[in-house]
């Protein structure tokens, strides 16, 4: 794997630095990458800002702080609204629907709006939206091994909550290689994903 | 002798060097810590409190740093292995008793997880601007050592590390973290119990009624004994004789303080931890420790893709520092140059080791970040010059 620089943002209390520790986990525990997560460590409690970047490579990682990201995962408009601008040309965004208003995208980037929330309410629980986020992201890129991944969510989310996050994590997989199409806003957007056959 | 299997979390781990930290100090033997909570730092006495309950230990949150590193010594003469953590604002508040650890051989760690200053500064931001405060901070003649980790394992591994030239020279050992560092998460191998070597305690062997508290070895380290275990001792941080009574008389001292400065200073060659890489060649040598390192690393890579030939000096043990290493090292470059986030703390040591043979360029940051690559390469290209 080349370098990836990854960000993850939204409120603090959405589970955004635990998404982060998922993706980093699995590619330097249960795959054979590196992976440097580092946070934005502030005055910042539950409901405002937070950020956690991951570098994943197949070398080890020698500077520590995400440049230009290459995928930029948005979980509130406000990290929608600050990081955006910064991601590489060419670059990913995922964001959650009910939570983020596409305006003003920059061109170039590949944008892919993903309902986790209500399929996290689907599961009875709006709190896994992350994980949900965290299988979309999967899906959308095949940068990680799913079963990498899973392992990562099993060891990683409270004994009493692993099954439901597990299931979180194939409804995002599932939703990011099969349903996940370019914003209709968007139809020049480059489609990241190959659909899978047999999945409506 | 191999660590105890109860401290030691073997596996494969995704933690922050601060987590890291507690691991080590944990496989290291470490029994007891005394902290006040500060940032960057506090994640390591956090989980140490979490983690010492099923080990079998202590740790206590004290009313501030200065009662928090004395009760590390007092832990240490109670028969622990002992440590305390925290942040520049905190380590300043400690500086009393790292000279008493000093001037009483208390073997212990003090973990300081470097943030911006001076005063309460940049709580959540990195720097490396404690180096001489780690050095020179405690007043009087002393010796420390210090080590500077620039990954999460690294924190794990040099940790053990600290503790064990702890018991080695009966010295405070100063850890110099960053929070960067602190806050980075990487892969953390731990090895199993029997791989991880462990310097035990300087116990004496001696009976009660043969036993002198500070006479020295050939090595100029004394033997230890704790309390409650039937020997009388007495330790102060007067100017003591060889039974650690106080001696207030010149002798005394000349002996006493030469015998702490030298036991250090005389090991300084054994004590070094470096990793050089193609000084053999080189005009320029990048000096660095720390995160640091790391950005250094990825400008020598710039530099050779370049074509330029740059050689890597990089200090794991800041203190002492390796002056005859990098004497020797002078005499065959023209330059180095010493990126680091302070104002040129290090720097001024490379100058005063090279005596003249080479030129020494620093490249400063006033700390919250890191160094750009480039301008670590801007500083090489200037060294060429």
């Amino acid at each position: 794997m080349r370098l990836t620089e990854i960000r993850v943002a939204g409120f603090g209390g959405q589970g955004v630095i635990l998404s982060a520790m998922v993706i980093g986990k699995a590619a330097c525990i249960y795959e054979n990458g590196y992976a440097t997560l580092t946070q934005n460590f502030g005055p910042e409690a539950r409901g405002s800002a937070c950020s956690a970047q991951v570098i994943l490579s197949d070398q080890p990682i020698l500077y520590p702080y995400v440049v230009r990201p290459d995928i930029l995962i948005a979980m509130s408009q406000e990290a929608y609204t600050r990081f955006t601008p910064e991601l590489k040309e060419g670059g990913l965004l995922l964001v959650e629907q009910d939570l983020v208003r596409i305006s003003d995208l920059p061109a170039g980037i590949r944008a892919y709006s993903v309902p986790a929330t209500r399929l996290a309410e689907e599961l009875g629980k709006r709190m896994v939206l992350n994980i949900v986020m965290v299988g979309c992201f999967a899906g959308v890129t095949g940068l990680l091994d799913p079963e990498a991944l899973r392992r990562a969510v099993a060891d990683s989310v409270p004994p009493g909550s692993k099954e439901l996050n597990l299931r979180a994590f194939e409804k995002g997989l599932e939703y990011g290689r099969a349903k996940v199409g370019p914003l209709a806003e968007y139809p020049d957007a480059e489609p990241a994903i190959r659909a899978i056959e047999g999945l409506s | 002798m191999q660590a105890d299997p109860k401290g030691v979390l073997t596996g494969a781990h995704f933690l922050d060097g601060d987590q890291a930290c507690c691991e080590g100090a944990l496989a290291a033997g470490a029994r007891f810590a005394a902290g006040y909570p500060i940032t960057p730092s506090t994640e390591i006495v956090e989980r140490f409190a979490a983690r010492i309950p099923t080990i079998g230990g202590v740790f206590i949150q004290m009313e501030d740093e200065l009662a928090a590193s004395i009760a590390i010594l007092g832990a240490v003469w109670g028969g622990a292995k002992a440590f305390t953590v925290t942040s520049g604002p905190g380590f300043s508040l400690m500086m009393e008793h790292i000279g008493y650890a000093a001037m009483t051989e208390t073997p212990c760690v003090f973990v300081n997880v470097q943030r911006g200053g001076p005063s309460t500064g940049l709580p959540t931001l990195p720097a490396q601007a404690d180096m001489m405060q780690a050095r020179w901070g405690s007043h009087g003649d002393y010796e420390i050592i210090a080590l500077a980790p620039n990954s999460p394992q690294e924190c794990f591994d040099l940790t053990i590390q600290a503790f064990n030239l702890s018991e080695e020279y009966r010295v405070p050992v100063m850890f110099m973290m960053d929070e960067c560092v602190g806050h980075m998460t990487e892969k953390v191998e731990i090895p199993p119990a029997e791989r991880i070597e462990i310097r035990p305690r300087r116990h004496t062997s001696r009976l009660p009624g043969e036993f002198r508290p500070y006479e020295a070895n050939g090595d100029g380290v004394p033997e230890m004994v704790h309390a409650g275990e039937g020997y009388r001792f007495h330790v102060t941080g007067l100017t003591h004789d060889e039974q650690g009574y106080p001696a207030m008389n010149p002798q005394a001292q000349d002996r006493l303080v030469r015998r702490l400065k030298r036991k250090v200073h005389d090991a300084a060659e054994r004590i070094a931890l470096y990793e050089e890489e193609n000084t053999e060649a080189a005009d320029v040598v990048v000096v660095s420790y720390g995160i640091t390192s790391r950005v250094a690393q990825r400008a020598i890579e710039m530099a050779r893709e370049k074509g330029i030939p740059v050689g890597k000096f990089r200090l794991i043990t800041v203190w002492p520092f390796p002056e005859a290493h990098l004497r020797a090292l002078a005499r065959r470059t023209k330059a180095f140059v010493v990126p680091e986030l302070n104002c040129g703390q290090i720097a001024l040591e490379v100058e005063r080791a090279a005596a003249g043979h080479a030129r020494t360029i620093p490249v400063t940051h006033a700390g919250g970040s890191v160094h750009q690559p480039e301008q670590i390469l801007e500083a090489i290209a200037e060294a060429l010059r």
